[in-house]
């Protein structure tokens, strides 16, 4: 697919910009002393509190708080230097669902209690990101920008804007 | 043209290679931002740390528990006392059935991980001959014994549990420190003024060890508030508050009645003790906290946790004086003691320091609020010029807007008032199932559970194995006959003060609650019917 220069540049755009956002959330995580998901996940409300809870249990933990970081990590890194997007994307795209799933912003099911900087009515911006990177699964971008060009000597990134 | 060709891809694989690497220096700011702030947050945390400077170490169970075991009887064998022999190792068939069936076994697992505190079980005396069957069936070596005196008198016995009504718990205490037994009594310590003077008498003749079952005083959380208070970080404490809420039967003590329960199976005679006579009943025999006769009420059952929770990170003593208040307002079902019930301590000369000038800050009144209509939780808290910290299994401190010792933190924005800057919870990497609405109430308050190495350890049993350790080593107990004392005269000021309607003041010097002429307290604290007792004192 042949995208025109604005259209490189816009996707481009969200695709750094999203990746700029999980690698700092992955990165601080892993670089805070002692945090854990344990407080998000018992705090985890609507119809699969149970599975959330379960999460957070002691033979569980451990290994949820690794993924998280390990998975905010890939996802900001293929995005950002463009390289493997699709699995990033992929990535993103799961744990941006658990995150609705823990915390729907369904009526009936979000906490009334729990501070929030908007309002939502089902679609959050959890939803808003997931759905930005089901566009980059479409319109992928690392061949032209990213280390991926890097490993794709036989299709010459140039080509794409003539 | 082919050199033109060779320049132009040259100019291109250029520009494409820097195209390539366009993530890499925005990926490398990232980086730096996030250490930036990671290093930021940490750096204010230990600083707020290492400026506080609070002991959060976890003690070790002190003392041997070697040696020949130690030879206990249990009086009462109901939900406490069964509870309470399980934490030295003895449970029964019925309750090792039901926790097979609980989902991942948590109950059965900690039972099975309990230290070994080489004990025998081997006595039970309990007027209920169901639950005496039970105890003799399940424990091999265990002796049913008539009567408690029997029990108290038998060379077979070196210690006695006693987790009866509230009316038994000094006539047994004292019986059996006279006889040099070893006494671990559950709280209230007494149930009348005349009592708790004369279990203090046996107590400090005795040779036997004596311990009051207020098992919090093995949480961790109380053990680092009171190095929190020791440091002075609230500065002046000015006022306390505790609360109770419960919204449920069993909350407001309407337990199940024995279906086995009759004339028969029931010693009802020995269950009365120094009660007033009345003919047989099952409601009063398995619901006896709901009258004065047997139990305490609010003020001896659930204030004085309260009570002692607060008087051993303070150590406050006895209050100046108390007023109480509140009626039958939710449990209207023939109940004689009160379901919402408010009381305030007076302690117009204590303090906890002050980061003030000298003179300005003395006194403090601690509340405690309580109902059995409403289950919203109110949290433990105390509350000092500087800072407030709540308190229950786990603990947090926020510094206040105001603060003295604290301006130039909260000025310079290192602290500010609506973060913690100390959260102390031993649970962190632990979930707890709870499993009633009223095992969570004990258990936020700090009252079931503790944590030491990371495990988490049923704080009954450090308290029971503290006692054994007294026996055994001479190491001190940390709810002893003072402790005791204090906790069950202010549980008694309290209901003086319900049932007279009026102030009740403490005599420290001659060590007495202040009678009005011609007044037995006793007879107030007792009586049965508050109204009838206003109108005969006019």
């Amino acid at each position: 697919m042949k995208y025109n220069k604005s259209q490189q540049f816009v996707l481009v755009l969200m695709r750094v910009l999203i990746g700029w956002h999980f690698l700092y959330e992955g990165l601080l995580k892993l670089l805070t002393p002692g945090w854990t998901a344990k407080r998000y996940l018992m705090g985890s409300e609507g119809f699969m509190d149970g599975f959330f809870t379960w999460l957070s249990s002691d033979s569980m933990i451990g290994l949820i708080n690794f993924a998280t970081i390990a998975l905010l990590l890939i996802v900001g890194l293929t995005l950002m230097l463009g390289i493997f997007e699709k699995v990033g994307i992929l990535a993103g795209v799961t744990l941006l669902t658990l995150f609705y799933l823990a915390q729907p912003s369904i009526p009936g099911f979000a906490s009334e209690m729990a501070p929030s900087e908007g309002n939502y009515f089902i679609i959050n911006k959890n939803l808003i990101e997931m759905a930005a990177l089901l566009v980059l699964w479409h319109f992928p971008t690392s061949r032209y920008f990213g280390l991926s060009q890097f490993f794709n000597i036989s299709k010459p990134a140039a080509m794409a804007t003539k | 043209m082919e050199d033109k060709q060779n320049n132009d891809m040259q100019k291109n694989s250029r520009r494409d290679a820097l195209k390539g690497l366009i993530g890499l220096p925005l990926a490398g700011g990232v980086l730096w931002g996030a250490m930036t702030e990671a290093r930021k947050r940490e750096n204010a945390r230990k600083e707020i740390l290492e400026y506080l400077n609070i002991n959060a170490t976890r003690p070790e169970p002190i003392g041997d528990m070697s040696g020949d075991p130690i030879r206990v009887g249990i009086i009462g064998f109901g939900g406490r006392g069964s509870h309470l022999v399980r934490v030295l190792g003895f449970a029964t068939k019925d309750w090792l059935d039901n926790a097979k069936k609980q989902e991942g076994q948590p109950q059965l697992k900690a039972f099975l991980d309990q230290e070994n505190l080489n004990v025998k079980l081997t006595g039970v005396c309990d007027p209920f001959s169901i639950r005496t069957e039970q105890a003799a069936a399940d424990f091999p070596d265990c002796k049913v014994y008539p009567s408690y005196e029997e029990m108290i008198a038998s060379p077979d016995i070196d210690a006695v549990i006693i987790a009866t009504p509230d009316h038994w718990h000094a006539p047994m205490a004292i019986a059996a420190l006279e006889a040099n037994k070893h006494v671990y009594v559950e709280k209230p310590m007494t149930h009348n003024v005349a009592e708790t003077y004369a279990l203090r008498e046996a107590a400090r003749k005795s040779k036997g060890v004596f311990q009051v079952g207020h098992q919090h005083r093995q949480t961790l959380s109380f053990i680092t508030a009171q190095d929190v208070i020791k440091r002075g970080l609230l500065g002046h404490v000015n006022m306390v508050q505790t609360n109770t809420n419960r919204n449920s039967d069993t909350g407001a003590w309407q337990y199940n009645i024995h279906e086995k329960a009759n004339p028969n199976t029931i010693n009802w005679d020995q269950f009365l003790g120094n009660a007033p006579r009345v003919p047989f009943n099952k409601e009063h025999f398995f619901r006896w906290r709901k009258w004065w006769a047997y139990g305490s009420g609010l003020s001896g059952d659930l204030m004085s946790h309260d009570y002692d929770r607060v008087n051993c990170v303070l150590n406050m003593g006895m209050p100046k004086s108390i007023m109480a208040t509140g009626g039958i307002y939710t449990h209207n079902d023939g109940r004689e003691v009160p379901d919402v019930f408010n009381v305030c301590m007076e302690y117009p000369e204590f303090t906890t320091g002050s980061s003030r000038e000298p003179g300005l800050e003395k006194g403090m009144t601690f509340m405690y609020s309580a109902t059995l209509g409403n289950s919203y939780n109110r949290g433990t808290i105390f509350m000092g010029h500087d800072g407030t910290m709540e308190l229950g299994n786990t603990l947090t401190i926020w510094a206040d807007r105001n603060s003295t010792r604290y301006s130039d933190m909260l000025a310079s924005g290192k602290m500010n008032a609506d973060t913690p800057i100390y959260a102390y919870n031993p649970m962190s990497d632990q979930v707890d199932g709870v499993t009633s609405a009223t095992s969570k109430y004990f258990a936020d308050k700090g009252l079931l559970w503790t944590y030491r190495d990371g495990r988490r350890v049923d704080s009954a049993m450090l308290h029971m194995r503290e006692w054994l350790s007294a026996i055994r080593n001479g190491t001190p107990v940390s709810c002893g006959i003072d402790e005791g004392f204090e906790e069950a005269m202010t549980a008694h000021m309290a209901g003086i003060s319900w049932k007279a309607g009026r102030r009740v003041d403490w005599d420290p010097i001659r060590e007495e609650i202040i009678a009005l002429p011609g007044e037995d307290l006793d007879e107030i604290l007792l009586a049965t019917n508050v109204d009838d007792h206003l109108l005969a004192t006019g």
